[in-house]
């Protein structure tokens, strides 16, 4: 599978969806005189991996602790699989968030557990959701992204890219039907980067899950993209497929393709 | 008005001190609230605790054996030296015991807990915890400050003892004094008075170094320079507020016995 090239996922094979499985309305938050959105929209349907590009710092990654309720907006509305998180109670949240995998940007790795415990932690609340053993679970987890033989080494014996794939099988364990992806490729070498698309988009074509990327890398974006949404200021600057936005004449889309 | 270099410092005093009331009251809270993490709290009383026994054991033995070697030719020029066993008794279990094994807990449990939630503030774990539906301050926080609050007093009687066996060493080398007899006269002076006030204050101790620890390390910035900070300010901030709980439980007791 390594050698293969990664194949384009094509917009035909894209269910159509009518019901988006997550909206966001005039999102804004600001630290201090920060403002680090300002009016943010968007719309994610099932099925579809939505990538979104921006420069460093322009609030990627507190758009989506603000999706799963890691931050709290000052202003907008945020649905997700039909509720709207910002008025539910901490109970609901917690149900909610399990139908959301989060993969951090630096893979936040429980440092003082093994492989297994880190596995472990997000079934101890859901006992309920899981249907076979979770030993099991957890093996078949790991074997997922290939990694079976480190059930019970610690996070700090792993190199990056395992620790990335380790953090990927945690997110999956619940089996969400929508997954938040922060900086999944940064910091790896190309051919470890290369295996981490190829799992994102077999999670996709396996599980039919809708996901959120966030990403600096353009090839990355360009192999897993149904549809990108460029963030400037605070504010969804343009939205299209990676071929509308490559053909863009916009000087500001244009600095994100050189 | 204060002066600018006086009033910024005085500020961010109280910025700081309101905020560990805040994050104290949260804790009182949120520790009678289900599900309570028993397996966390244990593993933390081992680690906290257990491990801080060889350090404890080591300061306390020799504290004892040097208290005596100094106080023992002035009682022996005043033919006093039958007070020595009740003597080192009295100041080591009112003040000399607890307040030594705080601070020492104060460096050693301070700064690893600091240093440790601030690591795992500034890679996020501390984020996943919470969108994997378990509540951090819950899981990481409170077993952490009920562990020291518990485990503190525990060690300060363990140092307690293990400086009255120093203590002990000493007599029996220079006076041949035997073990039996030297604790009865420990015991002979040793008032409920002496043990209650002490015990009480560890309890404060304890609570006082596992909350600024995860204050400060729950409060983290980003980068690892956070981490440091955490680290170190913890265990500045625990010692001074050590010593403030000292002299306020000196009050309330005398307070108290003058009744
Ligand atoms: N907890 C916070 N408190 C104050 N400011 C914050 C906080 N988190 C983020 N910011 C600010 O919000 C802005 C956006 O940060 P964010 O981490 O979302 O950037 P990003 O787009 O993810 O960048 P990168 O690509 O480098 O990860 C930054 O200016 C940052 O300083
Ligand atoms: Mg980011």
């Amino acid at each position: 599978m390594k050698d293969s090239p990664i194949s384009r996922v094509s917009h035909q094979s894209m269910p159509a969806s009518v019901e988006p499985v997550l909206l966001v309305r005039d999102l804004q938050k600001s630290f201090g005189n920060n403002h680090v959105l300002n009016g943010f929209n968007m719309e994610l349907f099932m099925g579809e991996n939505l990538v979104i590009i921006g420069k460093s710092g322009s609030g990627k990654s507190v758009l989506i602790k603000c999706l799963v309720g890691l931050m709290e907006p000052d202003e907008g509305q945020i649905m997700i699989l039909g509720k709207d998180i910002t008025t539910l109670d901490q109970e609901e949240l917690d149900q909610l968030r399990t139908e959301i995998g989060f993969l951090f940007q630096g893979s936040a790795l429980y440092d003082s557990m093994t492989v297994r415990e880190n596995l472990e932690f997000p079934l101890r609340r859901h006992l309920d959701k899981i249907t076979s053993s979770s030993s099991n679970l957890i093996e078949d987890a790991l074997d997922n992204v290939g990694l079976r033989h480190t059930i019970d080494l610690m996070p700090s014996e792993l190199s990056g890219g395992m620790k990335r794939r380790v953090a990927l099988a945690r997110a999956l364990i619940l089996d969400p039907k929508i997954i938040l992806y922060d900086e999944p490729t940064s910091g790896l070498d190309p051919i470890t980067a290369k295996e981490i698309i190829e799992l994102i988009l077999n999670i996709q074509r396996q599980r039919q899950t809708a996901s959120i990327i966030i990403t600096h890398d353009m090839d990355c974006a360009r192999v897993i993209s149904n549809r990108m949404i460029l963030l400037i200021d605070g504010q969804n600057y343009i939205e299209g497929t990676y071929e509308e936005l490559y053909k863009s004449k916009d000087p500001q889309v244009q600095a994100f393709f050189k | 008005m204060l002066p600018n270099y006086l009033f910024e410092p005085l500020r961010i005093y109280f910025i700081e001190a309101g905020a560990i009331t805040r994050f104290a009251i949260r804790f009182l809270k949120e520790v009678f609230k289900p599900p309570y993490e028993f397996q966390e709290f244990f593993k933390q009383c081992f680690l906290l605790g257990y491990k801080t026994l060889p350090l404890v054991g080591v300061t306390g033995f020799i504290m004892g054996l040097v208290l005596t070697l100094q106080t023992r030719p002035t009682l022996v020029e005043f033919g006093a030296e039958a007070w020595m066993p009740s003597m080192v008794g009295i100041s080591i279990v009112r003040e000399i015991g607890p307040v030594v094994t705080a601070l020492i807990c104060a460096g050693k449990i301070g700064s690893s807990i600091g240093a440790e939630l601030g690591s795992m503030k500034v890679t996020e774990q501390i984020d996943a915890m919470e969108v994997s539906g378990t509540n951090p301050f819950r899981y990481l926080i409170v077993t952490r400050i009920l562990a020291t609050t518990i485990m503190i007093p525990i060690l300060v009687i363990l140092a307690d003892f293990i400086a009255m066996t120093g203590s002990y060493l000493v007599e029996n080398l220079k006076g041949a004094v035997t073990w039996q007899l030297y604790f009865n006269q420990v015991f002979a002076h040793l008032d409920f008075s002496d043990i209650l006030p002490a015990t009480v204050k560890s309890f404060f101790f304890g609570f006082a170094i596992g909350l600024v620890g995860c204050y400060k390390g729950y409060k983290a910035e980003k980068g690892t320079a956070g981490v440091g900070r955490a680290a170190n300010s913890a265990v500045v901030i625990a010692s001074m507020i050590l010593f403030v709980i000292d002299f306020l439980a000196v009050l309330v007791a005398d307070v108290f016995y003058e009744l």
